[in-house]
This record gives C-alpha cells, sequence and structure tokens, in this order.
C-alpha cells in the first residue's frame, strides 16, 4: 500500500518567526554610512583622511575602530561607521577629488549569526561562502533573492547585510524564512 | 551559468545584466545615410557559434564587460572590461 506523507502545513505569515537554535536574523544597530567614490590616485589622501587605509582589492574590507571600509568596486567603498560617527566631517576636510554621500538612512542592516548564518544567507545568494573564497572580512556587494544587498562576513558565522530601506521588508522576510528552512 | 568577473572572479549570473550586441558599430553621428542607421538599430546576426556581448556587473562591482560566449553551448571564451576593448579598438 501507498503512505501519504503529509507535509506540515505553515501559515504564510509564520516566516517571521523562526524557531531555529542554528541561525538568528536581528536588526542592526542603526549606523553612519558613506559612499565614498574617487579615482586611485586619491585613495592614499583619502585613507589618511579616515584614518584607515582604504582596501584596493575585491572582496575585502579595512576596519580602525569602529570605522570600517568595504570595497564594492574599483572606485566605490561603502564606509561603515557608529551613529555618532564624524565620518562625515572628516571627509569634508579631504582636499583630493572624491564624492562622499550620507546613506546612513537609505541602507538598514540585518545581522544573521548563528552556525547556520552562511546557509541562510546562501538561501537567496549565489555566492561561495565557504571561509575560502569569502574569509572572516570579506565583503561584496551580491544579490539576495531579487534585491541587491552588501555582504560583509565579520566574524565566521555572523553576516552583515545591508540592503536599501525600501527593500528592507523583503529581505528581513527572505532571511527569517530561509532561517527556518536551515535545519544545521 | 557562472562568469568570472575579472574584478570578482567567478559569480552567478543572475548579478549581471545583459547588455546586447558588442559587435555593431555605429555609424557616424552626422552621416543621414538611412540604411546604415536602420541597420545599426535593427539587424543583428544571432550567430549559433561565438559571439560577443556587452554585460554590466551591477549586482557587484558595477563593472561593463564585454564577454565571448558561445550561443549554443553557453561557453565563456572571455571576459574583459568593456572601457579597456572599446579605447582599444577606437585609437
Amino acid at each position: 500500500m501507498v503512505e501519504l506523507a503529509h507535509a506540515t502545513r505553515l501559515h504564510p505569515l509564520q516566516a517571521g518567526n523562526p524557531d531555529v537554535a542554528s541561525a538568528s536574523v536581528t536588526l542592526a544597530d542603526n549606523a553612519t554610512r558613506v559612499s565614498l567614490r574617487s579615482r586611485a590616485d586619491a585613495v592614499a589622501a583619502l585613507s589618511g583622511t579616515l584614518g584607515l587605509a582604504l582596501p584596493t582589492k575585491p572582496k575585502t574590507t579595512a576596519t580602525s575602530g569602529s570605522r570600517a571600509a568595504l570595497w564594492l568596486g574599483p572606485d566605490e567603498w561603502l564606509i561603515i561607521d557608529d551613529v555618532d560617527s564624524s565620518v562625515a566631517a572628516d571627509l569634508a576636510e579631504a582636499k583630493v577629488l572624491h564624492s562622499a554621500v550620507d546613506i546612513s538612512h537609505r541602507n538598514v542592516g540585518i545581522i544573521v549569526d548563528g552556525r547556520g548564518a552562511a546557509a541562510v544567507v546562501n538561501g537567496g545568494c549565489p555566492q561561495d561562502l565557504s571561509l575560502k573564497a569569502f574569509p572572516v572580512g570579506a565583503a561584496s556587494r551580491t544579490v539576495l533573492g531579487k534585491i541587491e544587498i552588501v555582504l560583509w562576513r565579520n566574524a565566521e558565522n555572523r553576516f552583515r547585510v545591508e540592503c536599501w530601506r525600501s527593500f528592507a521588508n523583503y529581505a528581513y522576510a527572505f532571511l527569517r524564512e530561509s532561517a527556518r528552512d536551515v535545519a544545521v | 551559468m557562472i562568469i568570472r568577473c575579472p574584478y570578482c572572479g567567478p559569480r552567478d549570473v543572475i548579478e549581471f545584466t545583459y547588455q546586447g550586441d558588442a559587435t555593431r558599430r555605429r555609424p557616424d553621428p552626422a552621416s543621414s545615410d538611412q540604411d546604415a542607421w536602420n541597420s545599426y538599430i535593427y539587424d543583428r546576426t544571432n550567430p549559433g557559434g561565438s559571439h560577443r556581448e556587452f554585460w554590466l556587473h551591477g549586482g557587484g562591482c558595477r563593472q561593463h564587460l564585454v564577454i565571448t560566449r558561445d550561443m549554443t553551448t553557453h561557453a565563456i571564451s572571455s571576459v574583459a572590461f568593456a572601457r579597456s576593448i572599446v579605447a582599444g579598438e577606437s585609437s
């Protein structure tokens, strides 16, 4: 005889309540964020202004205290710092040609933490998140489902996902639903 | 399909946007040769084998790329920055 298997039916709105121990999806604290654009010849001067060496290699970051610079492109960085940071004022002092736009309120940060964190992000992001390809400290602009995100690995099992605020509900629900599916 | 971005390394195709045929050449903007403009806008060869195309790595470093791709097997034989290729051709 054929035995019928019954899947447990979940209410669609239950995505907001993952009950898993392997990964948590939480909101990051408010932060100061700056989109920094400049050509290669200004990198040294801007690094001095910021107090950290702007990374020039793909998928890399540089941090100094609470301040972090994420390589997004050959002429583009995302600077993230505490909410009371002076980074915008610091960059205003730089005399080299650059563009620094305060995007603190354009982005929303989401923290994915726990031993299943990479699997949760991989639920919608096609990048290889093995420690070899995406080590601790690596960051990259990439995609999550149908939206663009910036992904930053803070620790082996901890990722920061930065998305645009209008996509925040989508990203948050997506990651929480992904966390519910990750049973590791 | 995996595209090897010269900056970012191998990335899934969903990070990229197709931007069209990289083999066509715009006629002289001062030209009023209707056949040449018609051909530039509408004619596409759609070859069965190797083809050159523009792609944008929008979900990554945001660089424009020129990719040589086999239209039947999707095998990618070369990836380069569009800026260097276009600059090389115009000089």
